[in-house]
Order: C-alpha cells, then structure tokens, then sequence
C-alpha cells in the first residue's frame, strides 16, 4: 500500500511490503500517525525485524514511513517514495551522486538511516525548481554550460552545487573546485560545472 | 547489513543504558555502536566489517553541552558532536587554532564534513585494504588472531611508525594530529562515570593487540575537546599529501605549531599523520628544534629523528622521505606564517 501527495498509486512505490503513506491516507496511516505523534519519548525499534516508523519531511511534504530499520535515505527516497532524482552510484559515501539536503545542509543520503531523521526536511533535486517548472538557476546554468555528458551524477552535482553557493564557499574557482570534490564526475565535466557554478551564483545573488 | 535494534536517545544516561554496559568486547568490536554522522559506520556495516547488534544514534546529543564550540580566550571546548564543517569554518578556530581549522578543511568531502562529528572522527576505522575487504579472513583486527594479509600484501598506503609484526594499518584521520600536537584532552562519559585525560592517551599502537584500537569502555563516549591556547597555536599549519588534491586520505602529513623568537624556535610541536599506527607525536624532533634556529639544518635533522624508528615494508618505503620533506615543508611554512 502506497501513496503520494496526489493521491495516485504506482506499482514502484510498493514493490516492498512497507507503508508509505502521506498525510491525508488510510486508516492505518492515520494510526500510523497517532502513534508516532503520541511518542515523544525517544524513538526505538526494540524487534530488528520490525518495521520502523519515521516522518521526514521530503520537499516540503510530510512522508509518514514504516521501513526496515535498515533502510538509508537514498533507498526510501528511490524505492518508497518514489523520488528517483537522486541517484546511487557507489552507495559508500565516496561519489556524492546521492547527494541531498537535510535541514538545509548537504549529505549524503547513501550514509544516513532515515530512521535518524524523524522530524527533519528534506530537499532532493526534485524540489529546487518552482511549482510552475521554472528550474532552479543552477539547473539552468548547468544546461547553459552543457555541465554534464551522461547525467547519472548531474543531480548530485546541482544539489552540492546549490549548497557551496550558500554555504559562501564558491568565492574563486579554486574554492568551487575544493568543496566540489565530493561529487565525482567520470565524464570529467569538471570545467564546465565550475562555469555553471558562477553562472548560477550571480543569479542566485540577484535572487 | 544485518538488522539490528535501533534506539534514539537525547542524554547521555539513557545512552549508556541503550548501549548496555555489560559487554565485555572492546569498542572497535563492540555489539552496540553509537551512531552520529554515520560517516564510518554504515560504510562498514555495508561492507560487513561492523555487525552490531545494536545501534543508538545519538545525534540529539547536540543539544547538550557535547553540541557546542566555546572559545573564552584562553581555552576552546569543542563539542564531540559538533560537525567537522562547522568547526573548520569557525572563525575563532580559524584565527587562533588554524592547525585544527585546516586539518578539518582539508579532510574528506563537503557532504562528509557536514556530517561527521568530531568524535566519530578521531574514532575512524583505518582504511587499510584488509580490513574493509572481508574475502580476506586474514585481518587480526577484524578477526583475532588470523594474521595480517598487509604484511606481504600491497601495502603502499600502510604505516611506517608505530606498526607491529600483527598490523601496520595507518591511522587514517587528520583532525586527531592536530589535537595532538595541541595537547589537547578530552572528556569522555560512560556509566562509570565521567573522566579526562589528554588525548595522546586515546589511541592504543597495535602491538599484539590490534583491534584493541582505543582505551575507551565499551559504552564509554567522548562529549568534549579541550585545547589551550597557547604560544604557539596561531603559528600552526596542517599539511597534507595525498595522491589526489582533494577528498583523499593522506600518504603524509604534519600538523605543525611554532613559537619563534625572531628566528629562533622557543617552542615547537609536531605531528605526524598517514604514516603511522595512531595519531603520531614527534617528540625528538621537537626537542632537537628547540633554541635552534629555524634553517635547513634544523628541520632536515628534526625529520629524520621524527623517522628514525621508520620501519617501512615492500611498497611504502616512499613514505619515510616523503613523511621528512613533509615535515620539512610544513616547519618552513609555518616559520614564514603572517600571524
């Protein structure tokens, strides 16, 4: 059983036997909610094998899971949630393809266990650009700039990009270069996303 | 992964309870495993290098004292649970600890400096080969006893000082040298109670004994840094050779803090990093330094003191000269350092 904030079902989001359920759902995600919200006492799972209940916030939407304690970010976000932006490359913190932002700051979504995130926002690359589709200027720019070749780690790249910008650590090339590092790039668009990064944080500023 | 029993928890005593107390298993093996950036641990819990049984996140710890960096002037409190970035971009510790500042800058990625706590930094498993790999059942800190694989395997990335005939996995981190170097302390909290004690004391050399890798209890956790300023903090660099300029481990490094009268050297302290077992002081170059002045002499005689017990293996012989011109560079740098 799954759910999203517009009410459709697809076959992906309950390829697993785990709930996700937005706010507005069923009997059981209601008492899904209760539950959790009634609990404000430290968060635990004491059975390995039962599911866990975690609400995260994922592009301004509240998401009300129930996943294997197991279960990291970056698989709740592609496999339950059904936001698929964000991708897994090496899946041990060494790429930044995975790369999102929680409670405003980059991570890496393959290292955190969504269960460590009840409560806290999310922003992936699916919501950085405006409800009317107008992207985001750092999507732009890396279109301007042709900053990519075969994309896989492109929304990873936006996302860092997005946050070295406000993070104040994109004043020189140099700067770009150093705090990019995490975010490997295989079809070595490296100059180019440098460009779009400049690009962006003009308009960002004007913003 | 395996499953395993999941807890949050906000203070220090419901910590200890969750972690449970009653193992007798050493930290690095440990059952339970406190969780904060996760950096380190969920790498090694997908690779089935850490299985516990138990995981308590204590993340919300940073709302505690453990969350927070104080500087009155004279000492800086670094909260365990603070995160490498915020640290490194902290202008106080920028300005007056630029050693702790760099070594933190310089150190894995934007994404994993967002992340990792500094505790969970200085207690980073070694990133040796053999031991992240479990094919090779040959890893005595993994298993006890079975040997070492990197003793005749490539071991190019391996120590150089502080290794043993059972391991020569290189300490991997950074941020420790400089606390090192510092003489930093830190405060650590466990259900026996709170203590101190300088933080060359946390680290343990292999020995015959390698996957004993700290002189922490089991539920034991560190909360704070504390680090004195001192005559020789703002004159201090930490440098890094890697073989790639960014988001690389070190082959060496040095955390360096000088206090010069004109050219002579008061008071020096020197770490060394990427060549050895544990965060590595280099006490006899020190002392050959001190009342000397700052020349190519100085610092090419204190280098080779700092690598004279260097005992390297088939294929990191480079690090001993490369580990001394590190050092070179470093003292040198430091000495011309505006402050």
């Amino acid at each position: 059983m799954a759910s999203s904030k517009e009410g459709t079902s697809k076959s992906v989001w309950s390829r697993r036997n785990f709930l996700v359920t937005s706010m507005v759902s069923t009997m059981s995600a209601t008492t899904l909610l209760d539950q959790s919200s009634a609990n404000a006492a430290p968060a635990a799972t004491p059975e390995p094998h039962s599911p866990h209940p975690t609400i995260i916030n994922v592009n301004g939407q509240p998401y009300h899971l129930a996943l294997d304690i197991r279960t990291t970010l970056l698989d709740a976000l592609r496999d339950h949630i059904g936001l698929t932006g964000s991708k897994k490359g090496c899946d041990h913190g060494q790429c930044g393809a995975c790369t999102v932002m929680v409670n405003d700051r980059r991570v890496l979504s393959c290292l955190t266990l969504v269960a460590t995130l009840e409560g806290r926002n999310v922003i992936t690359i699916e919501g950085l650009s405006q409800a009317d589709g107008t992207l985001h200027p750092m999507q732009q720019a890396f279109i301007d700039h042709d900053a990519f070749q075969c994309g896989y780690c492109t929304p990873g790249q936006i996302v860092s990009a997005v946050a070295c910008v406000k993070e104040g650590h994109a004043a020189t090339d140099a700067d770009i270069r150093e705090y990019m590092s995490g975010n490997l790039c295989r079809c070595a668009a490296y100059p180019n996303i440098v460009d779009a990064i400049k690009q962006a944080k003009a308009k960002m500023k004007e913003a | 992964m395996q499953p395993f029993q999941f807890s949050r928890t906000g203070d220090l005593q419901s910590a200890y309870l969750a972690h449970g107390a009653a193992e007798a298993t050493d930290t690095a093996h440990s059952r339970s495993q406190y969780l904060a950036g996760g950096t380190t641990l969920l790498d090694l819990m997908k690779l089935g290098v850490m299985r516990p049984d138990r995981v308590v996140d204590i993340n919300e710890l940073e709302r505690t004292n453990a969350g927070r960096i104080e500087f009155g002037g004279n000492r800086l409190r670094l909260g365990a649970l603070t995160r490498m970035s915020t640290v490194a971009d902290h202008p106080d510790v920028r300005r007056d600890f630029p050693v702790i500042a760099q070594s933190l800058q310089l150190a894995a990625s934007a994404q994993i400096r967002n992340m990792a706590s500094l505790g969970g930094n200085v207690l980073q498993r070694t990133r040796c080969t053999y031991f992240r790999d479990t094919s090779y059942s040959n890893c005595n800190k993994r298993n006890p006893g079975s040997g070492c694989a990197a003793l005749d395997g490539i071991n190019r990335p391996h120590a150089v000082l502080g290794t043993s005939e059972r391991c020569i996995a290189t300490y991997p981190g950074d941020f420790a040298q400089a606390l090192i170097a510092l003489d930093a302390h830190v405060e650590v909290a466990g259900s026996n109670g709170a203590r101190e004690f300088p933080f060359a004391k946390l680290h343990r050399q292999p020995g015959q004994t390698p996957h004993f890798e700290t002189t922490l209890a089991p539920d034991e956790l560190i909360t704070v840094f504390r680090i004195a300023r001192a005559p020789f903090t703002r004159r201090s660099l930490f440098l890094k050779v890697r073989d790639r300029q960014s988001f690389e481990f070190a082959l060496a490094s040095a955390a360096v803090a000088l206090d010069l009268d004109g050219d002579t050297v008061k008071q020096v302290r020197i770490a060394l990093g990427g060549v050895a077992t544990v965060p590595w002081r280099a006490h006899e170059a020190e002392a050959s330094l001190i009342n000397q002045r700052l020349d190519e002499t100085a610092t090419r005689r204190a280098a080779d003191l700092a690598f004279a017990d260097a005992r390297p293996r088939e294929h990191n012989a480079f690090k001993v000269e490369l580990g001394k011109r590190t050092l070179i560079r470093a003292l040198r740098q430091a000495g011309v350092m505006e402050i």
